[in-house]
């Protein structure tokens, strides 16, 4: 390895009542970098991301966050707080509360009762929350109840709320099911931007906004990965075209 | 054809048979006059010669012997003043004196008490001629009477009685009356001297389960006040060590089954409550404050059935039971239809809102009926106990609760899974979008479940007007005890309400002769908050959905 | 606390005219009955200033309860169970002021124990001859039980309908254990004849108007506290965690943790509501601990309106009221009403009487999903060259 990765994924293996989610998983994802994970249903795509976030834990295998962390060792919250943030599929940003309050809810910083009874906004606070804001487009919408949302400006807000912990490496779970197409562009925009920053991994279905923002696409089956690379070659791959029947 | 003769060949019986009545026509009065003679002389003899005409009568072997010594003991033997004719008086309070002939044991009419003497009679007499009665009912035909003629004997046995006992005992066919003449024998065996039947006598008393023997047992180990033994023999106080170990396991073995039993009856009643609770918030995730007093309107249901059908208090309970469920039930579903079908989806606002419902409930029964508790009277198939042995009594109404939980748990288990209604109600439990897409009619359905539980609950107050008195604030007092039972058992699974039901009876009733009614139910609260920490969904959880997901 | 585009949620001008109605109160009873003479036809008894000070008791409960359910979810029908315990560690300091006073005159056992042949003070009785250590104990005792409790119940994660049956159970076991004659707390006749409190007569209108005014006081800082909290980062917290808990936890909030502060703090002001309760009715008895009255309690919050602090009080207070007019004119009537009352505010009140103030109407409509005008055309010019609508 010339320099050090994000992620190391080295040969997960997880059963659940006898079949196996995953089998022998092995990936590598590089600091800053924007890959999407494809796979039909059933590839393993969740349960990595679960074996990831600490949510599973793997029969056989490794898992490295940086050359140092090892995540088969901590809990959920403890990964949480290394750098890791997961966005899952249905948007879940707090209904009652304003976009700015979502997101000043997310900001990092000190969690206990004591605490937040006496936090005051502090202009370092602020400042985060209004650059979020800029990333994820909402600055016109800072007072308005996260309940009045649109399906899209939701899931751009839990982006948001991810991006305020800082992390390191994100992992996005299907970020535009249900989106109508303006708002998928806009994703794909708000995503790459993101790219360099963060290392980000997509799990998605849409191919052509897999298309639109893929430098790397990684292609899982029964889970194991079959392919890897860029779009034109994983869509060339005789193995990928077997399993997706035309893709 | 041949022509056949009456009863065949026994023909020839027939005149013997003829001839035997005759005689025994003939013979009968001559019996009774000799009874009346003996009679006779009651009226002028001293105490201490009524005795002996006591006696006397008894060896008559009259057939109105028995009636006629029972009412010497009762003082209802009066001797009418004009021709010294005794009778037979029914009541000694009433005047005119209802009288009853002595020899056909027939009503003879009724006179005024003036021209009537009692018999008198003195403790020494009623002791003999009770012997005397106890003696001649040995050979009576109902074993009860012969068990208390037994009891009768053993408190004043003397050589003559043990001989009779003795007698008794070869023929005896009936168990208990053995057990009893057996125990008896010996107890007295132990106050003789011959020391090989004093050991027998102790073997004998082994087995018994009598708190009598063992305190007869334990009394051969008393000291005496300068500190040696009563009882000199050493063997002898060896033996009876050993028979009182013996009896005091077996005695503990006993009184636990008996507490297994109450434990199991209380268990019964909250099984037949959690079962409608379980049913309406498991299917229906409707958390019920007005269980309690659905219940209630079964109970007083009861009492009505009772009221409306007063000579008939026998079956009482067997109308009360549909009834009960009728009533409740409809009550059920009105509650469904007017105020919870508009709460779906908010359970705390549904135990709010029915909480209001209990409490109109429980205003509406105290202002129609009175708030004063009603008493429901328990049928006599139900009263009494069974009666295992010495150390064990199961009360019949306790008994009858038990198995009828049971049933009803059988039946509500038959009809979720085997009908039609059941299924859709599971269905609508599972999924409810989906039973909706397939046709089932959902709100049909949630009307059909919170009236069964509600039915049910009315069943549950049958029985427990049983146990307890009725009155308008009878849901109260076990509306939380069975909120636990279902949150202890898992919510919306009948198995779990019957098991935790009955095992929450059992503890209950297994700390509270140590604690103390109160002290045992803040244990079993605290038991169970300490229980949800390991299992929070209860001992049979809902796969998949929790409470909380709606 | 005031932003522009910021909807009025929390302390508005209702809020403001609560605090003012409360001074108002505060300054014109104690006028009524010190300073007009017995026969003005406007002067307040001592019955009058009583019954009063016991609303305000009564409302402070409700504010305890309204800030754990209504901000957080939390439903709690055994609240009047720390009204109680605030209210014996009271009664146990007035007993002592006895003295030899009592009945049977023994200086250091009050009545009951004497009565029961006791010999010696319990050991839970000691220090409580101290002011000091017993409003020490107002605080501690309901804040320790809470403390306990709550561990247990939140760490398991038992919420909804299964915390409220369990709270239900915990007043109820409370009920029962205090009913007991040799528990040491009076059994069933609880503590009574109280003579004074901190040398001032029981029975002067002077001390109950003080009383009285301690109570507003009292009421007023427990308001206001509730609502710094409720207004705090800690206060958006604990809303975040009344709609959405597991996505708080996700967010690396110690739900737990928050969940337990708020109810001890609820317990504290419940604990002082009955200690203030208690020198002004003279008398306490376990049947406070009653399951109905904490379920009561609930009720007053409800039909006041819950998630608005001063509703849940003016709920409290007018409920009350009505109880007090009904079972003096039409006693049978009252339950009828009590239940009627719980039927119809879940159903046709669900934001109770506070959600009829227009303000709240207006922010309901916003919560509803319809949006004021400025901000759809915001969200329409936002809208890339899309025809769709926003949800």
């Amino acid at each position: 390895m010339l320099r050090d990765k994000r992620l190391y994924l080295e040969d997960l293996t997880v059963s659940f009542d006898g079949s196996k989610a995953l089998n022998g998983l092995t990936l590598y994802v590089e600091p800053g970098e924007l890959l999407c994970v494809i796979g039909p249903n059933g590839a393993g795509k969740t349960t990595m991301m679960d074996v990831i976030t600490g949510k599973t834990r793997p029969d056989y295998g490794t898992a490295w966050f940086g050359s140092d962390i090892d995540l088969l060792k901590l809990s959920e919250a403890e990964i949480v707080a290394a750098g890791i943030a997961r966005k899952f599929q249905r948007p879940t940003v707090f209904e009652q509360l304003t976009v700015f309050e979502n997101l000043e809810m997310a900001s990092a910083g000190c969690r206990s009762f004591l605490k937040t009874l006496r936090a005051r906004l502090t202009a370092a606070e602020k400042e985060r929350i209004e650059e979020v804001l800029e990333i994820i487009g909402l600055s016109g919408h800072r007072w308005a109840l996260g309940r009045v949302l649109a399906h899209g400006q939701k899931q751009w807000l839990e982006i948001g709320m991810l991006l305020m912990q800082n992390p390191e490496l994100l992992l996005v779970d299907e970020p535009v099911a249900g989106m109508t197409p303006a708002e998928i562009e806009r994703t794909a925009e708000l995503l790459l931007s993101l790219e360099g920053e963060h290392s980000i991994v997509v799990v998605e279905h849409d191919m052509s906004f897999v298309r639109s923002i893929a430098r790397r696409v990684v292609v899982l089956h029964e889970g194991r990965v079959i392919a890897d690379g860029d779009m034109d070659k994983v869509q060339r791959d005789p193995r990928v075209i077997e399993v997706y029947l035309g893709v | 054809m041949k022509k056949r003769l009456p009863l065949g060949g026994q023909w020839p019986f027939v005149p013997l048979l003829a001839l035997g009545a005759a005689l025994a026509v003939y013979a009968q009065p001559a019996k009774d006059a000799a009874f009346l003679g003996v009679l006779g002389e009651l009226q002028q003899a001293s105490y201490a010669d009524k005795a002996a005409i006591v006696e006397r009568l008894s060896q008559t072997g009259h057939s109105s012997v028995r009636a006629v010594l029972a009412a010497l003991l009762d003082e209802r033997l009066y001797t009418r003043n004009s021709d010294q004719k005794v009778f037979i008086v029914k009541s000694t309070d009433a005047d005119p004196l209802q009288l009853v002939d002595p020899v056909s044991l027939r009503d003879a009419g009724s006179a005024s008490a003036d021209s009537f003497t009692a018999i008198g009679t003195n403790n020494a007499l009623r002791h003999q001629v009770r012997i005397t009665l106890a003696r001649f009912s040995l050979s009576s035909s109902d074993a009860a009477v012969r068990l208390d003629a037994v009891r009768e004997l053993l408190q004043s046995l003397d050589d003559p009685t043990v001989a009779l006992l003795r007698q008794r005992l070869r023929v005896e066919k009936n168990s208990s009356v053995r057990n009893e003449i057996d125990t008896g024998l010996a107890l007295a065996a132990l106050d003789g001297s011959d020391r090989q039947a004093r050991l027998e006598a102790i073997a004998t008393l082994h087995s018994s389960l009598s708190q009598n023997v063992r305190n007869r047992l334990a009394s051969l180990l008393d000291r005496s006040s300068d500190g040696s033994f009563v009882e000199s023999d050493a063997k002898i106080r060896q033996a009876a060590i050993s028979a009182i170990a013996g009896i005091d396991e077996r005695r503990q073995f006993y009184s636990a089954a008996e507490t297994l039993f109450f434990g199991l009856s209380l268990g019964s009643v909250l099984v037949l409550i959690a079962i409608g609770l379980a049913i309406t918030f498991g299917v229906m995730r409707v958390i019920n404050m007005a269980h309690g007093e659905l219940m209630m309107l079964g109970a007083y249901t009861t009492y009505a059935v009772q009221v409306v059908m007063p000579g008939h208090i026998g079956i009482s309970i067997l109308v009360a039971i549909p009834a009960a469920f009728l009533v409740a039930g409809l009550t059920g579903v009105l509650i469904e239809r007017t105020v919870i079908r508009f709460l779906y989806g908010r359970p705390l606002e549904t135990l709010l809102a029915t909480f209001g419902v209990s409490l109109i409930l429980q205003q509406a029964v105290r202002s129609i009926f009175s708030p004063l508790n009603r008493s429901v009277i328990t049928p006599a198939w139900m009263s009494g106990s069974l009666r295992l042995n010495d150390a064990l009594e199961l009360t019949y109404n306790r008994l009858y609760i038990v198995v009828f939980a049971l049933i009803v748990f059988g039946v509500v288990l038959l009809v979720l899974k085997r009908t039609r209604v059941g299924l859709d109600i599971r269905a609508v439990a599972q999924n409810r979008a989906m039973a909706k897409a397939m046709g089932i009619r959902t709100e049909w359905v949630d009307a059909m479940t919170f009236g069964l539980g509600s039915g049910i609950a009315g069943v549950a107050g049958v029985a427990l007007s049983q146990l307890t008195n009725v009155g308008p604030n009878l849901g109260q007092s076990y509306i939380i005890d069975s909120f636990l039972v279902v949150v202890f058992g898992g919510v919306g699974n009948l198995w779990g309400s019957l098991i935790g039901g009955m095992s929450m009876g059992i503890v209950n009733n297994l700390l509270e002769p140590y604690a103390g009614a109160v002290l045992a139910k803040i244990f079993v609260l605290i038991a169970l908050i300490l229980f949800i920490q390991a299992r929070p969904r209860g001992l049979f959880p809902q796969a998949g959905r929790s409470a909380e997901d709606e | 606390m005031f932003r522009p585009g910021r909807p009025l949620l929390l302390h508005d001008r209702a809020g403001t005219w609560f605090l003012a109605v409360l001074a108002l109160v505060a300054l014109v009873v104690p006028l009524l009955n010190q300073v007009l003479s017995a026969s003005s036809p406007l002067h307040m008894s001592q019955y009058g200033v009583t019954l009063i000070g016991k609303y305000l008791c009564y409302g402070m409960l409700a504010l305890a309860i309204d800030l754990i359910w209504g901000y957080c979810g939390i439903l709690s029908l055994g609240h009047a169970a720390f009204f109680a315990i605030g209210g014996y560690a009271m009664g146990m300091y007035l007993m002592r002021e006895i003295g030899p006073r009592g009945v049977y005159g023994n200086p250091v056992l009050p009545d009951f124990m004497v009565f029961l042949n006791w010999k010696s003070l319990p050991w839970f009785w000691y220090g409580f001859n101290h002011f000091l250590f017993a409003m020490a104990m107002v605080v501690a005792v309901p804040a320790l039980l809470a403390w306990i409790f709550g561990w247990f119940a939140f760490r398991s994660r038992v919420t909804g309908v299964y915390f409220s049956i369990i709270t239900q159970a915990l007043t109820y076991a409370l009920m029962l254990a205090f009913f007991r004659n040799n528990m040491g707390f009076g059994g069933n006749n609880g503590f009574t004849d109280f003579k004074d409190i901190l040398g001032f007569d029981l029975h002067s209108d002077g001390t109950h108007v003080v009383l009285l005014v301690l109570t507003a006081i009292a009421l007023a800082g427990s308001y206001l506290a509730c609502l710094a909290i409720v207004e705090s980062r800690a206060g958006r917290v604990i809303r975040a965690i009344r709609d959405a808990e597991s996505r708080s936890r996700f967010l690396g909030y110690p739900v737990e943790s928050f969940k337990l502060w708020l109810f001890v703090f609820s317990a504290v002001i419940a604990g002082i509501a009955g200690a203030l309760y208690v020198p002004q009715i003279g008398i306490i008895n376990p049947s406070e601990f009653a399951p109905i009255n904490s379920i009561e309690a609930v009720i007053w919050v409800a039909v006041g309106g819950r998630g608005t602090l001063y509703g849940a009080t003016a709920g409290a207070v007018l409920v009350n009221y009505g109880k007090t007019y009904l079972t003096g004119a039409f006693p049978e009537v009252w339950l009828y009403v009590l239940g009627a009352l719980f039927v119809l505010v879940t159903l046709l009140l669900p934001r109770g009487i506070a959600g009829l103030i227009p303000a709240r109407i207006k922010e309901a409509k916003r919560t509803a999903g319809g949006t004021p005008k400025m901000d759809r055309a915001d969200i329409k010019a936002e809208a890339i060259g899309s025809n769709e609508s926003p949800s």
